[in-house]
């Protein structure tokens, strides 16, 4: 594997130079060296995959990057079950959404500056992914963090996405500030900072008393990255970037990178009781606050950015409850079908000249049938309606969280019912239905080129089969996925502790939250198509909450006048009271006072020679008397 | 030839070339500029095998020269360098010749006073860094204050005059003390020992006292303190930053803050290491201080350049957090960030000139859009504003993160604060390059903005290939400091377990009793005077 391994993320970064450097020569042509290179980079993937496949992992250096005293950081990576999956993720799902976005960026001026950000990414997400010790994920994590910095303020002359790009770095590096403590307490404890040696040692860190310290740190990182409550807030403004972006960055891959570095320590989060609780309240906090924020917005890619918030936060009631496997397996079939939900968004945002108000569009099924269709997929899948890709993964994470706890179960259900409710709101209003965008844009209405629908199709089909790679053994299958990941995840399975569940009460679970599901499909069909309920009623009946989800619990409005008003205020105080009023100002009265003094000794200086002998003469006579009476 | 024979030729190659300039009429004004340039050229060229020669697994100095200079009363020509000078050194040489380019056409008149000046200046830096006199030092350290006072006096902005006395009365009156402590110490050396010397080699022998060292300790401090500048000492900088011309502003964040550092690095440690281990908590509280209270304002100003001057407070204050803490870590961290510093912010006060040549304008709501005008300068600005906050893979990360590192261990406390201050960072950081570069380009003035010439982009290049080789490999930096490092880190802790074992003094603010330390010093002071050796 060491011959071909190194070229799986260096491919992505080789485009990245080529677009940067000679990107205006290149134009158009850009995406073509973006693509090349993610394609091989994929391909590599798939042969590494092979090989962990039959069970031959790999560790290995390439050179030393940061060397003093004990701290010994190498550019290295590791390459077993875990990081395999996600790299195939990142490379396959990478792969079509680049070429989705051939089509989606089509005479964008900005076109080879966009492949080459979108390159940089992916070469960031997989050392993120790849590095083999905390630095190197720190140095993915940090990177990707740039990539979405430049791709949300891609368009950086509209002041929205400008702000919206700086928003997600300062409010990501609230949670690397936490992260990079994380990396500090397990540095200082262990003397190191490779995985492998962290968990050779992990009892030391449990016998120095900060397992549970340092897994919390880790994981502030984790909700900065991976958009939990309280750091969610970037993500929504994020969808300020390209459509392709949204799909690619915040959705499949790297809002759930904080979901592999939980399952990547599976085992130190598996020794803190502590640890999982706040991850799992976290992730249900999330799941359901942030699903409901998503039932009342207009705008089709925020509705899904709230939905991506919520399927993290499933994804970490999964790794928080030690379900490691079924958090990994959800992020995979996520990964498909939301990046098919974004891709479809920016399919009828291409049909609609940029329109992202769902309050105009409508009755679109019939003129885009390729988007409708496997928008409806993913819908489905996202529903966790089965035998589609969602219900597998969710159910899963459901499953054991009941084992995990009941109420933690409750609220899964419920973010499941919601789920349903505000996606087939979104169907609904997109794509059934009179068209309510008004004649001119009706009559512009069109399909998008094959460039952007094959990526859809492709995605659809993962959405709709991709759950069987993990059946679990109640419905007759033997969880290949399970399985497969076993070997990164043993260690931790002697820390979890989960209630016995019945095969009849899983059966009754799994049938509930089908159930669940389908009755929010069913409400939002009332509302929605039939218009049995109606909307308008609804919203004068609950106007209080209705206003307050609409304005999304003021959380933006909390965090401008309780952090950033006073933080503004205090550093003008500082500058204008404390630095030029108080510390310069003494500096400047000690200039003053010396010049005064200057002032009043000069005036000895008479230049009279009456007045220096004078002097003297009262010297010597002190002189004197110091001798006589002292 | 000989290394220790390059050392010298290298120092005074600047000064030999400033003496050339005189002899230059001064109409030619572009035959001054391109001899000026050549002369920081080769100084550059000439420091390199410096580089690559100096053994980094070696402690000691290399490369010396030991000559008399005044014998009677025992000054002598000692230079060298080791692991905490060597980079210094070529930072040095490697910045002056983009400051000359910098003045190319900023500087309009006494071309030949201001290149004199420069080259005349770059003496005096590369002096301080490879003196192991006292007295050396100090001719050098006060020589180099002289072309800064021109530089700023004559050709800076409008309230220049304010700006340069206040820089050279604010330097002079920290210098004085450690004159005085010089002399002290060199008179001590003498009642101890019987010899008159400066030479710091045999200074740093000497078993001093801790009553002792406490107040040389504070007298050099203060003289460093103001150089780095240390919070509260540091407002002259922003004033100096401001009046300064780009070539001053970049000469004066690149090198001249870093004596300041280096200072502390090269006396107090070595020299008084017991009195280092006492006030270290006084270092991390200022430290930690400097980092937050440059950051918040750095926030607030409006403009860049003051901005820019701010930010060298708190980046300069994790500089001193990574010294104090005394961790291979954290002083190689140290060491690595004065020269990133040295790199980014001396980038940034040269990417602030090239937009004040074309706007003559430094405030930010002047600005907006810009990147649209000018995308190549964007890309530059984007870099080194990314280096400048520390992102992984440039030059930035790797100063930061081993200071952090290294320091967590000693005192988590602090770290947790002072790993805050990159928060900040990022937040003034990217909110100004937002309200500058992003947003729609609406003033008219911004819409003729030329992009960047080839001379600039020469300018910029460079530094930003050391910007990724520092964030890629440090280890060619890393490697040079590491020997002499350990050593220092080893005499500081020898003294301080022997301060708190023998002595039983504790360090600054961790005992109840050590609060009276500088009393106690008094008497203790007498006793060692009386009977020592």
């Amino acid at each position: 594997m060491e011959s071909f391994i190194w070229y799986i993320p260096l491919l992505p970064l080789l485009g990245a130079i080529i677009n940067g450097v000679f990107g205006k020569l290149l134009k158009e042509k850009a995406g073509i060296v973006a693509n090349l290179t993610i394609l091989g980079s994929f391909y590599f993937t798939v042969k590494a995959f092979l090989y962990v496949k039959d069970g031959i992992t790999f560790n290995g250096n390439l050179f030393t990057w940061i060397s003093a005293g004990n701290l010994q950081v190498p550019f290295g990576v590791l390459v077993d079950q875990l990081s395999i999956i996600i790299m195939l993720v990142v490379t396959g799902v990478g792969f079509l959404i680049h070429l989705y976005s051939i089509g989606y960026m089509h005479g964008d001026p900005g076109v080879a500056r966009y492949f080459a950000y979108l390159n940089l990414f992916v070469f960031s997400m997989l050392l993120l992914v790849m590095g083999n010790n905390l630095v190197l994920l720190y140095l993915g994590w940090e990177g990707v963090g740039l990539c979405s910095y430049l791709l949300i303020g891609f368009w950086y002359e509209k002041h929205s996405a400008a702000r919206a790009g700086m928003k997600a770095f300062i409010t990501n590096r609230v949670g690397d500030f936490g992260f990079a403590l994380g990396i500090f307490l397990i540095f200082s404890t262990l003397g190191t900072i490779q995985y492998a040696e962290i968990f050779q040692q992990v009892d030391k860190l449990a016998a120095a008393g900060v397992l549970t310290a340092a897994t919390l740190l880790l994981f502030v990182g984790a909700t900065g990255k991976s958009a939990q409550f309280p750091l969610y807030i970037w993500l929504p403004d994020a969808m300020e970037g390209p459509t392709p972006v949204s799909a690619l960055i915040h959705a499949a891959t790297m809002v759930t990178a904080g979901v592999y570095m939980v399952a990547r320590f599976n085992l130190l989060y598996a020794m803190s009781e502590v640890a999982q609780a706040v991850v799992v309240t976290i992730g249900t906090f999330t799941a359901v606050f942030a699903a409901t924020m998503a039932l009342v917005n207009n705008d089709i890619k925020r509705v899904l950015a709230y939905s991506t918030i919520s399927q993290l936060g499933y994804m970490f009631i999964g790794v928080g409850v030690g379900a490691f496997a079924a958090g990994i397996f959800h992020l995979m079939t996520h990964a498909f079908f939301k990046a098919l939900l974004f891709l479809g968004a920016g399919s009828v945002m291409h049909a609609l000249a940029n329109n992202t108000d769902i309050r105009k569009m409508g009755g679109l099924y019939p003129k885009i049938k390729i988007t409708a269709i496997t928008f409806i997929v993913a819908w489905l899948a996202i529903s966790g309606i089965p035998p589609f890709a969602g219900f597998f993964s969710k159910d899963e994470i459901l499953a054991k969280a009941f084992a995990y706890s009941p109420v933690v179960w409750v609220f899964g259900a419920l973010g499941a019912v919601l789920t349903a409710f505000y996606m087939s709101r979104l169907v609904f209003l997109t794509f059934f239905g009179k068209f309510r965008g008004g004649e001119e844009l009706e009559h512009h209405i069109h399909e998008s080129p094959p460039v952007m629908t094959i990526p859809l199709s492709i995605l659809a089909i993962l959405s709709a089969i991709g759950g069987f790679v993990g059946v679990p053994e109640l419905l007759g299958g033997s969880n290949h996925f399970e399985h497969f990941l076993e070997p990164v995840f043993e260690r931790a399975q002697e820390h979890l502790h989960f209630a016995h569940v019945s095969h009849g009460l899983e059966y009754t679970l799994m049938a509930t939250s089908v159930l669940l599901a389908l009755a929010g499909i069913g409400f939002a069909y009332l509302m929605y198509i039939k218009g049995t309920i109606s909307p308008a009623k609804m919203t004068e009946r609950f106007k209080g909450i209705y206003t307050v989800l609409y304005h999304k619990y003021y959380v933006d409005e909390f965090v401008e006048a309780a952090i950033i008003r006073p933080l503004l205020a205090f550093s003008r105080w500082l500058w204008h009271v404390v630095d030029d009023g108080i510390i310069d100002g003494i500096v400047n009265l000690v200039g003053k006072v010396t010049i005064l003094f200057g002032l009043i000794f000069r005036r000895i200086q008479t230049g009279y020679v009456q007045n220096y002998a004078a002097f003297i003469v009262l010297g010597v006579i002190l002189i004197l008397a110091y001798y006589i009476f002292g | 030839m000989e290394m220790a024979t390059l050392l010298n030729y290298t120092t005074f190659f600047p000064l030999v070339g400033a003496l050339v300039i005189l002899m230059i009429p001064r109409k030619e004004e572009l035959l001054i500029k391109s001899w000026a340039f050549l002369v920081t050229l080769v100084t550059f060229l000439l420091s390199l095998p410096l580089f690559y020669h100096f053994d980094g697994t070696q402690a000691g100095f290399q490369f010396e020269t030991v000559k008399k200079w005044i014998p009677q009363i025992g000054a002598g020509y000692h230079v060298g360098l080791d692991g905490i000078s060597i980079l210094l050194f070529v930072l040095t040489t490697f910045i002056m010749p983009f400051a000359i380019l910098s003045s190319w056409s900023a500087i309009q008149k006494n071309v030949k006073e201001y290149m004199f000046a420069m080259l005349f200046l770059e003496t005096g830096m590369l002096g301080v860094f490879i003196s192991l006199d006292l007295v050396l030092f100090y001719v050098f350290w006060e020589a180099m204050l002289i072309p800064m006072y021109i530089l700023i006096g004559v050709w800076g902005g409008p309230r220049r005059i304010y700006a340069a006395v206040k820089f050279v009365l604010y330097t002079m009156v920290g210098s004085v003390l450690m004159l005085a402590a010089i002399i002290f110490l060199y008179v001590y050396h003498q009642a101890t020992t019987g010899v008159f010397t400066f030479d710091y080699v045999e200074l740093s022998k000497l078993a001093i006292p801790f009553g002792i060292q406490f107040w040389l300790f504070l007298a050099f401090a203060l003289a460093f303190a103001i150089k780095v500048p240390i919070f509260p000492f540091h407002t002259w900088l922003p004033d100096a930053h401001v009046e300064a011309p780009t070539a001053g502003s970049v000469i004066l964040a690149g090198i001249l803050l870093k004596m300041g550092t280096y200072g502390f690095l090269r006396f107090n440690l070595p020299l008084f290491p017991k009195a280092a281990a006492y006030f270290a908590p006084l270092f991390f509280w200022l430290a930690v201080i400097g980092i937050l209270y440059g950051a918040w304002l750095s926030i607030v100003q409006r403009d860049v350049k003051k901005l820019v001057a701010y930010s060298s407070v708190s980046h300069l204050g994790f500089v001193m957090l990574g010294i104090f803490a005394l961790t291979s870590q954290s002083l190689q961290g140290g060491i690595i960030q004065m020269i990133n510093h040295g790199l980014s912010s001396g980038a940034l006060f040269l990417a602030v000139g090239m937009i004040y040549e074309r706007r003559h304008t430094r405030e930010i709501s002047e600005f907006g859009g810009v990147a649209k005008a000018m995308p190549v300068f964007a890309t530059f600005f984007l870099i080194v504003v990314l280096s400048s906050l520390g992102l992984p893979g440039t030059n930035g990360f790797i100063g930061e993160f081993l200071i952090l590192i290294g320091s967590f261990k000693v005192v988590p406390t602090f770290t947790v604060f002072a790993t805050a201050g990159i928060i900040f960072g990022a937040v003034y950081l990217l909110w100004m390059y937002k309200r500058v570069m992003f947003g729609p380009l609406t003033k008219e003035e911004n819409k003729k903005l030329a992009d960047l010439n080839a001379r600039e982009v020469a300018i910029m290049l460079p530094i930003v290939v050391f910007i990724f080789w520092i964030g890629i490999y440090p280890s060619t930096f890393l490697n040079k400091t590491e020997a002499s490092v350990e050593k220092l880190i080893e005499t500081v802790h020898a003294a301080k377990t022997e301060m708190v074992e023998q002595d039983n003094i504790h360090p600054l603010f961790t005992k109840g009793e050590a609060v009276k330390a500088s009393r106690l010093t008094f008497n203790e002071n007498e006793r060692v005077s009386g009977g020592s050796e």
